[in-house]
């Protein structure tokens, strides 16, 4: 099996939604390679039903796993995420609000030299764990910090 | 009416809980999230849309911006944010950045003023080009200090109906500028309001505008602050580059004079 | 043609620090323009980094991303000169694709 598609695969996650056929002989050097879009885990309104569709069921609590967030976002609309995984040979991180009507909000799969590393803004509907899960060898990992949402002022 | 109540209720609420609050301000709890999104700010785009739209030749006359003069000279960007409002000889009044812009817009390009004043502030539904354009104009003055000048007749009257705006006592609330901003420690909510009676606060008002708004998802430039806080006082819409938001504006940057300008900036 | 993207990528050690701010509306499907009428979903669903032609992130992203989106990586084994190029996808099938090299840490 040539490089390219062992990257792909490895990028493809544990959802079983590898479309080989579709791919095959279409894998060229450069071409940006899109993972199938998770709809399941997107319209999932449980977040034991978003793990589900991630192949995480049960992730283990590790303290590798470190989530940098406000404790108080002034804005729901925009609050800033970053999640560094120190965990080895990490290939996917994904990031869960779980009071949210819809809790996961994104999947970010690393390859080549990409870092366990990931910095963003989600909205939170209201004060909410955000979770972050991490595939790391085939297995999953998770950790959890808690962002209060206020409620502004003027302007 | 119940709004005007229960948003007197909310400040009244906030004033008493803001002496608590503002003791905790050691481990700013608010401090992380500002930090993040000021590092990355989607501000920036807005000083590459204001750049790509000054130079474009535009409206019936097919012109750039590029010959506008906002107060060193035609075409002379760098340091002229810094000294906005001042007087224009070509207008004989004082104007800040937008309204300078508008004249060029007008003059230059042949661009339709009153669809220029209709959108003058984005929505999620609509963009404003003189935004972008003031932000990019203002960018120009990154790193610089604040120097509103008072150097003639009219921009020493502006700023002194500045000050008598800033103050006076308006409207069904009752409230001037400096009932809301003429103390430390006030808050609407969790919303700090800057003591625009100290040097140091209102420094820092006036080198972050324009800024964006997370909650509008645009930036917006003082013009439009002003237009908020004049709507929040309940009070006739401010008209847009009227002359009492260039006396409001004339008053607070030379108060904030000597603020290094660091635009955008990044607010709630 | 969608607005450019802003990407700064900054050499850390023997690592690229990329950061990409992006212009979307990110709209969720349940909010109501002036008009009253539903404004559709309309939000970026793929988001991928390539590093010298080689992808090193692939990002599904849900309308919880937030509007002009802020995305921050990381890619070891960097060295100024290398090219650094993001292409994004949205529900509509509307894509934008922009490029940046690897600057020395100022």
């Amino acid at each position: 099996m040539n490089q390219l598609r062992r990257n792909f695969l490895k990028l493809s996650g544990a959802a079983g939604t590898v479309v080989l056929a579709l791919c095959a002989g279409l894998i060229k050097t450069g071409e940006a390679l899109a993972a199938t879009w998770n709809k399941a885990g997107f319209e999932s309104k449980a977040v034991a039903d978003a793990l589900k569709s991630l192949g995480a069921a049960n992730p283990a609590e590790s303290k590798d796993i470190v989530i940098t967030a406000p404790d108080i976002a002034e804005n729901g609309a925009v609050v800033p995420i970053a999640v560094t995984s120190k965990i080895p040979n990490t290939q996917s991180i994904s990031i869960i609000a779980e009071k949210n009507p819809f809790p996961l909000t994104s999947t970010f799969d690393v390859a080549n030299g990409g870092e366990g590393y990931v910095s963003i803004r989600i909205k939170i509907g209201q004060t909410s764990n955000v979770r972050a899960i991490v595939k790391a060898d085939g297995r999953f990992y998770t950790a959890a910090k808690e962002v209060k949402v206020t409620i502004g002022g003027c302007g | 009416m119940s709004e005007i109540r229960s948003s007197i209720a909310a400040i009244a609420l906030a004033c008493v809980s803001a002496m608590a609050f503002a003791q905790g301000s050691a481990g700013d709890p608010l401090a992380v999230g500002r930090q993040m999104l000021a590092e990355d700010n989607p501000g920036e785009l807005w000083v590459d849309r204001g750049k790509m739209l000054f130079y474009q030749k535009r409206g019936p006359k097919n012109a750039s911006l590029e010959k506008c003069d906002f107060g060193l000279g035609p075409g002379k960007l760098e340091g002229a944010f810094a000294q906005l409002p001042r007087f224009f000889a070509d207008t004989d009044k004082v104007q800040d950045v937008e309204s300078r812009l508008v004249t060029c817009m007008v003059e230059l390009q042949g661009l339709n003023h009153e669809e220029i004043v209709r959108n003058r502030f984005s929505t999620l539904d609509r963009t404003s080009e003189v935004e972008a354009l003031a932000t990019f104009v203002a960018s120009r003055s990154n790193g610089m200090k604040m120097d509103v000048r008072l150097s003639n007749h009219q921009e020493r009257e502006m700023y002194k109906a500045g000050e008598y705006i800033f103050h006076r006592r308006n409207g069904p609330t009752d409230f001037a500028c400096i009932t809301c901003h003429g103390d430390d420690g006030k808050r609407i909510r969790l919303q700090d309001l800057p003591n625009m009676k100290d040097p140091k606060q209102m420094q820092a008002v006036v080198s972050g505008w324009p800024a964006y708004l997370g909650t509008k998802s645009t930036v917006l430039t003082m013009q439009s602050r002003l237009y908020e806080c004049v709507w929040q006082m309940r009070l006739p819409d401010l008209g847009y580059v009227s002359d009492m938001s260039i006396a409001l504006t004339t008053y607070l940057n030379y108060q904030g004079n000597g603020a290094v300008i660091r635009v955008p900036g990044v607010r709630r | 043609m969608a607005d450019p993207m802003k990407i700064r990528a900054t050499l850390q050690g023997d690592a690229a620090d990329i950061r990409i701010l992006m212009l979307h509306p990110m709209e969720t499907g349940q909010r109501k323009d002036p008009k009253g009428e539903i404004v559709p979903m309309h939000f970026i669903q793929s988001v991928v980094v390539t590093h010298n032609g080689k992808t090193v992130l692939d990002a599904q992203w849900s309308q919880a991303i937030s509007r002009n989106p802020f995305l921050g990586l990381r890619v070891q084994g960097a060295k100024t000169g290398d090219k650094i190029s993001v292409t994004w996808t949205d529900n509509k099938g509307d894509k934008r694709a922009d490029e940046a090299v690897v600057a020395a840490p100022s």
